[in-house]
């Protein structure tokens, strides 16, 4: 009983966060912008989640005749299933989390793997030359961004000799990952982002280039898919980077575990806002020769480094 | 724990079949992938968490995507004439005969070792990486050798001498650039 409540609360979360962030963003982009954003409906214009989620839900549902319909109906699901499975071994505070599982870690990278299917396929099925193109470059993206994502998190992995959340996160108790591994913090910063495809790396949806992206065919719910997608991966990054580098659900005792959790999500996720108001979107070629030539050494330098003076120290 | 196995054994099976016999290349890939997603079921189920892993991170997340990217620049979607006259009943003799012999000699395995039951112990990650270190850090390292060769024949391969075309020369004069800085 009360593993099905934990489910239950679990995606309650998660689905509230994601949908909320559709106002937080342009609420915190029209702040950071000098303007107002959306403030019309209720007060603070806080029910304008409501009216674009009954927006996007009565929109036509279209699927393109000359589209491969399986795949294309598939696609928006893979992207929203790996996500959510990823959540399942994530931990909130001691207890609350759905999976105790030993390989967590790996199982966040496999699923991040399997994400990029959601990309590649949507935009093959969709038989749209933008739609291929912004395809080929996130399939490009996303495969380079994940190998140093991993490797990034190895350090962490040693320093607490487990692929557990939970055991990550408590052996933290003595100071937070970030200073030992900041390099690593760094790398899997610039990897999250790029994996959840955010601005300034949102290179497969290109609106200056490619329309939409991948997404270009999509209407109705499965672009709303793509999009509560987007935030929900905004939040799992935000939240693995609490958990791996600043100690989780740790915190002085005045506050209970899991506000703590959920303060340094709320600020990595205003970080990841904060980056779309800031920062302007690099070239391609740019951003594979960044990740293969600097971040990719780095990741295995940070690797050797921690290696050796674990094994000095120990 | 028997009935997860036989659906995850089942769905391997019925989805590589799948795999092989569908017109769509695509679709063949992602059976594939559903196929190879099984497999890892199968592993998690017989106590090797990592290998289970693994198996989603490189085959199901890396490989399968390299597969499908060579597929969409390629375009080759449905069947094409050509691939029908290739399947002459001359091309499968060999295979099959070679099949048959794997299929005989996997009864003739079970046969002869039915009914013992493998210790089911689950096998850490640590304990993968120690004994990838100390017994076989020779296969390891053989490996990593054959893999960085891969990696210098691909940059060997690969390398061309940057051309750049200037907008305003429209003759198509290709200058070369030594080392073209951003």
């Amino acid at each position: 009983m009360i593993f099905i409540l934990i489910i239950a609360g679990v995606l309650f979360i998660v689905l509230t966060i994601a949908a909320g962030l559709i106002y937080i963003e342009r609420r915190l982009l029209g702040l950071w912008q000098d303007r107002y954003g959306p403030n019309r409906v209720g007060p603070f214009g806080l029910t304008q989640v409501v009216a674009d989620m009954i927006k996007i839900f009565f929109k036509e549902d279209w699927v393109p005749p000359f589209s491969d319909r399986p795949v294309f109906v598939l696609a928006p699901a893979i992207l929203i299933s790996t996500i959510l499975l990823t959540f399942a071994v994530v931990p909130f505070a001691p207890g609350f989390n759905v999976l105790d599982s030993n390989i967590a870690v790996l199982f966040f990278l496999g699923n991040s793997s399997l994400g990029v299917y959601s990309i590649v396929l949507g935009g093959w099925a969709s038989n749209n030359k933008y739609s291929l193109l912004g395809a080929m470059r996130a399939s490009a993206q996303m495969l380079t961004y994940e190998v140093f994502m991993g490797l990034s998190l190895m350090g962490v992995v040693m320093l607490a000799d487990s692929f557990n959340l939970r055991e990550i996160v408590e052996a933290q108790r003595h100071g937070w990952f970030i200073f030992p591994q900041f390099i690593g913090f760094v790398i899997f910063l610039i990897a999250g982002i790029a994996e959840t495809h955010r601005l300034p790396f949102d290179i497969p949806e290109a609106e200056g280039e490619l329309v939409a992206g991948y997404h270009s065919e999509y209407s109705g719910m499965k672009f709303g898919m793509f999009f509560v997608g987007e935030y929900m991966g905004v939040t799992l990054i935000s939240a693995l980077i609490t958990l791996m580098f600043f100690g989780g659900w740790l915190g002085p005792a005045f506050l209970p575990p899991i506000v703590w959790f959920f303060l340094k999500t709320a600020v990595f996720i205003c970080f990841f806002i904060l980056l779309r108001a800031s920062l302007p979107r690099p070239r391609y070629d740019q951003l594979m020769g960044v990740g293969w030539k600097i971040l990719l050494p780095l990741a295995l330098l940070n690797i050797l480094v921690t290696g050796a003076l674990l094994l000095y120290f120990k | 724990m028997n009935t997860i196995f036989y659906i995850a054994a089942a769905l391997a099976l019925i989805s590589t079949g799948l795999a092989i016999a569908g017109k769509n290349a695509i679709h063949s890939l992602l059976f594939l992938i559903l196929s190879l997603l099984s497999i890892s079921v199968i592993f998690y189920i017989l106590g090797a968490p990592f290998i289970a892993a693994l198996e989603i991170i490189i085959y199901a997340g890396a490989v399968m995507v390299l597969f499908i990217f060579v597929i969409m620049m390629l375009n080759v979607g449905m069947e094409r004439e050509t691939e029908k006259r290739w399947l002459k009943p001359r091309m499968w003799v060999v295979p099959l005969i070679l099949g048959t012999i794997l299929l005989i000699d996997f009864i003739f395995m079970l046969k002869t070792m039915a009914h013992e039951e493998t210790a089911r112990q689950i096998i850490l990650p640590k304990q993968v990486g120690v004994s990838l270190f100390t017994t076989y850090v020779l296969g390891v390292e053989i490996a990593g050798m054959l893999l960085l060769a891969g990696i210098v024949g691909a940059y060997h391969l690969g390398r061309q001498k940057k051309k750049v075309i200037h907008r305003f020369l429209k003759k198509e004069e290709i200058i070369e650039v030594p080392n073209l800085k951003k």
